[in-house]
């Protein structure tokens, strides 16, 4: 081994393969039967469970856990399914500790909530791994529907889609489908490529045509879309990254966080070149997965600056603390000032209550936020209304939810249920 | 998904499951929103004569048991038959049978024992257009002072009666809900065969005082410091209803007389049990009572992936075990078990050990290291160490093949042979 955590400025192998592996194996592992079982004996099978009103894809949650403390873990992966076909990879990537699990009367009564994401994931694993789709398509209906952006929002639209008998065609930008779930999620969340497993079991539905390389605005336009489609599905997330306005952002070194993490999803981890002293700027998922995944890297000292106070980060207290044991450091209340350096970076200046300070960096990573690139159709403050005519928008470029994998499965299956109503002539 | 739809005495219902009569049952509100939630059948709470209606106690009417975490394991009650007015309840079993036509909607009678009441109560219900009757033989408090209840299903010669009368003054489907407070159950189902009875359902709750209270020193429930025996149900009784039904079924006096199986049933497993025993169908109260009318769904969905699973039908899954319950006397003493502990899934509890060390036959070893291993020399095979683990499927019973040597016995296992040829058998030396 050549590098080490000391090494100076951005280089790739700080730490030997195996422990680079090793620290990015399975986060939250999975269940096995035993632990199912008596995970899912604690939960009360509450009558109007709270924890089924706090998932955004309202997943019969008491009913799938009893179906698995029964022995019938299949039938529980299909309650989970039919709600919500990512229940997977949601299963992996929510931040349960605010969504179900919050709420979770176990944890009001106990602080302890009936481990909800496990048994999720214990259930749809199971039947993932027997290679069964359990869905089937309804007799054709002769309508077509083209699907825009194929992350969880566009995917999830175009299987309900095609489950109501409708032709769908999916139309994604980049080389693999999937999104954030390809390109963005934390890789110790959805590891040994569990996000492109996903999909294409996701696919066997059939129905859906896949065209990738193909940008709208681009290569086909929205109005083309509605001259041969029936109706119109956008999902394309959010392209843009805010910038930080600050003097010094073009210097090399600074980079949008979404871009390593894409670059590393992609990449042998081994080859990922990271700096020794990070800083991260920004307090949401992204500067949290950008901030730790560093850190398992191998860079020396880790430091995440969030403008605000502790409270208002939307990162969870739960995912602070996880970046914290990692090896992170956080600092609330600061704001970026400057990046110093010549040609490439050597630190940022910051204030903080009037005060100034500066922290060693070689490598910043800016994560304040993403942004939509274009708006096809209207929009409703920042972001897509969620109709305009044929066409339908959903997901984190569309108004309203929170800016989750969940979320925008949510409001994918939701589009595709109006599209197919209004498509079949129930509602205009 | 399977298809579960099922014909129980010519009455049909979406599922087998069907809602026990009880409270779940005892009007219009309840019963529209078990068929919602996705219940098949109801048998409607238990409907006395014409006159003023029954009038239940107003202090606490159950009393319970309870497993971890509070699990409610045994329930016991002290309640009566319907406390409404008997016009109100046909009114509501009519216009909900009405808007229900494709679900199970069976009336409960319990009137006293002369053919005149039968006769009348049965000319009332008639215009209802319930699909059947059940006659409740079996509530073993309360109602059993009046001598009704348990008081008629405890003598089956009353049982052939009255079921006769039935039969006589009605073209309903009639099945007889027997009692489990009596020392052999073949003995009222044979009375209500006789009698006509289509089907016989079972069981109705048991005597038992639940708990006392040692404050107070009275038995649980409590009224104004007083208490009585109440009926017992939820699945603590289940082992007891699975006998029952399995008795019935392979009676050959009974054999063939169609059974709803009752009592404990709070899962698709329990059902599967009862079903496999006999039952043609299942009744459920407790479960419904500790978990809403929710509760079905899992029962449905693991019933139709069993029967997937299986690949058989439901019909093929009635009376499926009923041969295989037997008489002691003819189990194969020369089949040979052992128990073998899963080391991966063993977690060293030791309560194997203190089970068969303490109580048992000393075959299981302990190891400083707290590694437990079975002795096969000392294990009789007695299934202890497998009911006390805590880890589902950790110790399993490994049978030993034919022509092995029993390390315990010195003896090779053998062809089947049972206690009836045995030479230790003294009628057999007889011979
Ligand atoms: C680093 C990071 C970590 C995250 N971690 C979590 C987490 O742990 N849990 C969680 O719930 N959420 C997390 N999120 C948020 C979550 O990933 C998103 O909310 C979710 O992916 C949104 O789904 P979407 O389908 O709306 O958009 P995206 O996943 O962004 O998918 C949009 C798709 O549209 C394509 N596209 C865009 N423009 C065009 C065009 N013009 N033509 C054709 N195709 C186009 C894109 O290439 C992409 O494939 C994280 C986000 C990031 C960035
Ligand atoms: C509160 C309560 C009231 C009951 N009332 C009746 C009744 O009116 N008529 C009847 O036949 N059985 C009655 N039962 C007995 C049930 O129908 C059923 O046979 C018994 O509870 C066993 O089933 P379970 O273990 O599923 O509860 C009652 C049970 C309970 C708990
Ligand atoms: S809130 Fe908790 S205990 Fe209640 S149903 Fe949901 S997971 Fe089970
Ligand atoms: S369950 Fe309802 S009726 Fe019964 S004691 Fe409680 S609140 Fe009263
Ligand atoms: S009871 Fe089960 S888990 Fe405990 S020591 Fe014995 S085999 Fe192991």
């Amino acid at each position: 081994m050549t590098n080490s955590p000391l090494t100076p400025g951005i280089a790739a192998a700080r730490l030997d393969p195996a422990t680079i592996q090793a620290n990015f194996a399975d986060h939250i592992p999975a269940f096995d039967a035993h632990e199912a079982r008596v995970a899912a004996d604690r939960c009360y099978f509450c009558h109007d469970a709270p924890c089924m009103t706090a998932c955004p894809t309202s997943i019969d949650i008491p009913l799938f856990i009893r179906q698995i403390a029964t022995g019938t873990p299949d039938a529980a992966a299909r309650t989970i399914l039919a709600q919500n076909i990512m229940g997977g990879m949601c299963a992996r990537v929510c931040p349960t500790e605010t969504l179900c699990e919050e709420v979770c009367v176990r944890e009001v009564a106990e602080g302890k909530p009936v481990e909800i994401g496990r048994l999720q994931r214990f259930a749809t694993d199971g039947l993932m791994a027997k290679g069964v789709h359990p869905f089937t398509r309804a007799a054709p209906t002769g309508k077509r529907v083209a699907v825009v952006g194929a992350g969880p929002a566009g995917l999830s639209a175009a299987h309900r889609l095609a489950m109501k008998g409708h032709e769908v065609t999916v139309f994604e930008r980049k080389a693999k489908l999937g999104g954030l779930n390809e390109y963005g999620l934390a890789a110790y969340k959805t590891t040994e490529d569990f996000a492109a497993r996903e999909i294409d079991w996701l696919l066997q539905i059939g129905g859906i045509t896949v065209k990738t390389g193909v940008t709208l605005g681009v290569d086909v336009t929205l109005a083309g879309l509605e001259a041969d489609y029936d109706a119109v599905f956008l999902g394309i997330g959010l392209a843009g990254v805010n910038a930080l306005n600050a003097p010094g952002e073009a210097l090399s070194g600074v980079m949008n966080a979404v871009d390593f993490i894409a670059g590393l999803r992609q990449a042998d981890l081994a080859t990922v070149a990271v700096g020794r002293d990070v800083v991260v700027i920004g307090g949401g998922m992204t500067a949290v997965d950008a901030a730790v995944q560093s850190k398992l890297l191998g860079a020396e000292n880790v430091t995440m600056v969030y403008r605000g106070p502790k409270e208002r980060m939307s990162a969870s207290l739960y995912e602070q603390e996880h970046a914290t044991s990692a090896g992170v450091k956080i600092i609330y209340g600061a704001a970026p000032v400057r990046m110093i350096g010549q040609g490439k970076v050597e630190g940022v200046e910051f204030t903080k209550g009037g005060e100034s300070f500066t922290l060693k960096a070689d490598q910043v990573f800016k994560a304040i936020g993403q942004a939509l690139e274009g708006a096809p159709i209207a929009q409703e403050g920042k972001k897509l209304a969620k109709r305009a005519g044929k066409v339908w928008a959903g997901g984190d470029c569309a108004s309203g939810g929170e800016d989750l994998t969940v979320t925008a499965v949510a409001e994918g299956r939701d589009a595709a249920e109006e599209i197919h109503a209004v498509l079949m002539g129930a509602v205009r | 998904m399977a298809n579960l739809s099922s014909d129980f005495i010519g009455i049909k219902s979406p599922n087998p499951f069907w809602l026990a009569s009880a409270p779940p049952t005892d009007k219009a509100y309840n019963v529209e929103r078990a068929y919602e939630a996705g219940w098949g059948g109801v048998v409607w709470k238990t409907l006395g004569s014409e006159g003023p209606p029954v009038v239940n106690v107003s202090g606490p009417r159950y009393g319970a048991i309870w497993g971890a975490d509070r699990r409610l394991l045994g329930l016991n009650n002290i309640e009566l038959i319907t406390d409404r007015p008997l016009q109100v309840n046909l009114d509501e079993i009519k216009m909900v049978k009405r808007k229900w036509r494709d679900r199970a909607l069976v009336i409960s009678l319990m009137v006293p024992c002369d053919e005149e009441s039968w006769k009348d109560i049965l000319h009332r219900i008639e215009d209802t257009e319930a699909d059947g009757v059940e006659l409740n033989f079996g509530c073993p408090h309360g109602m059993a002072e009046r001598g009704m209840g348990s008081a008629v299903g405890q003598v089956p010669e009353y049982i052939e009666m009255v079921t006769r009368w039935v039969k006589k003054h009605s073209r309903m489907p009639c099945i007889v809900k027997l009692t489990p407070n009596i020392s052999d159950i073949r003995k009222p189902a044979e009375a209500a065969h006789r009698g006509g009875a289509d089907a016989v359902s079972l069981i109705n709750t048991i005597n038992s005082i639940t708990s006392v209270d040692l404050d107070l020193f009275a038995p649980q429930p409590t009224i104004d410091g007083k208490g009585t025996h109440g009926g017992y149900c939820g699945p603590a009784v289940k082992p007891i209803a699975l006998n029952m039904v399995a008795e019935i079924a392979r009676n050959p006096l009974t054999r063939g007389l169609p059974i709803s199986g009752i009592g404990g049933v709070t899962t698709w497993r329990d059902a599967a049990e009862f079903l496999a025993l006999g039952a043609g169908n299942v009744q459920v109260c407790t479960a419904a009572m500790t978990y809403g009318f929710k509760v079905v769904q899992e029962m449905i969905s693991g019933l139709s992936e069993y029967l997937d699973d299986k690949g058989i039908a439901l019909s093929d899954l009635v009376g499926r075990a009923t041969p295989n319950v037997t008489d002691w006397q003819f189990l194969n003493l020369n089949y040979v078990t052992k128990a073998q502990i899963n080391q991966d899934d063993c977690i060293k509890c030791g309560r194997c050990y203190a089970a068969c060390e303490d109580t048992s036959h000393q075959a299981i070893a302990m190891s400083p290291d707290r590694t437990f291993t079975v002795k096969d020399e000392e294990c009789v095979a007695c299934n202890l160490c497998v009911n006390v683990c805590p880890v589902d499927n950790c110790i399993t019973m490994v049978e030993m093949p034919k022509g092995a040597t029993d390390p315990r016995t010195g003896r090779q296992v053998g062809d089947y042979a049972n206690w009836t040829t045995h030479p230790n058998n003294p009628s057999v030396a007889a011979e």
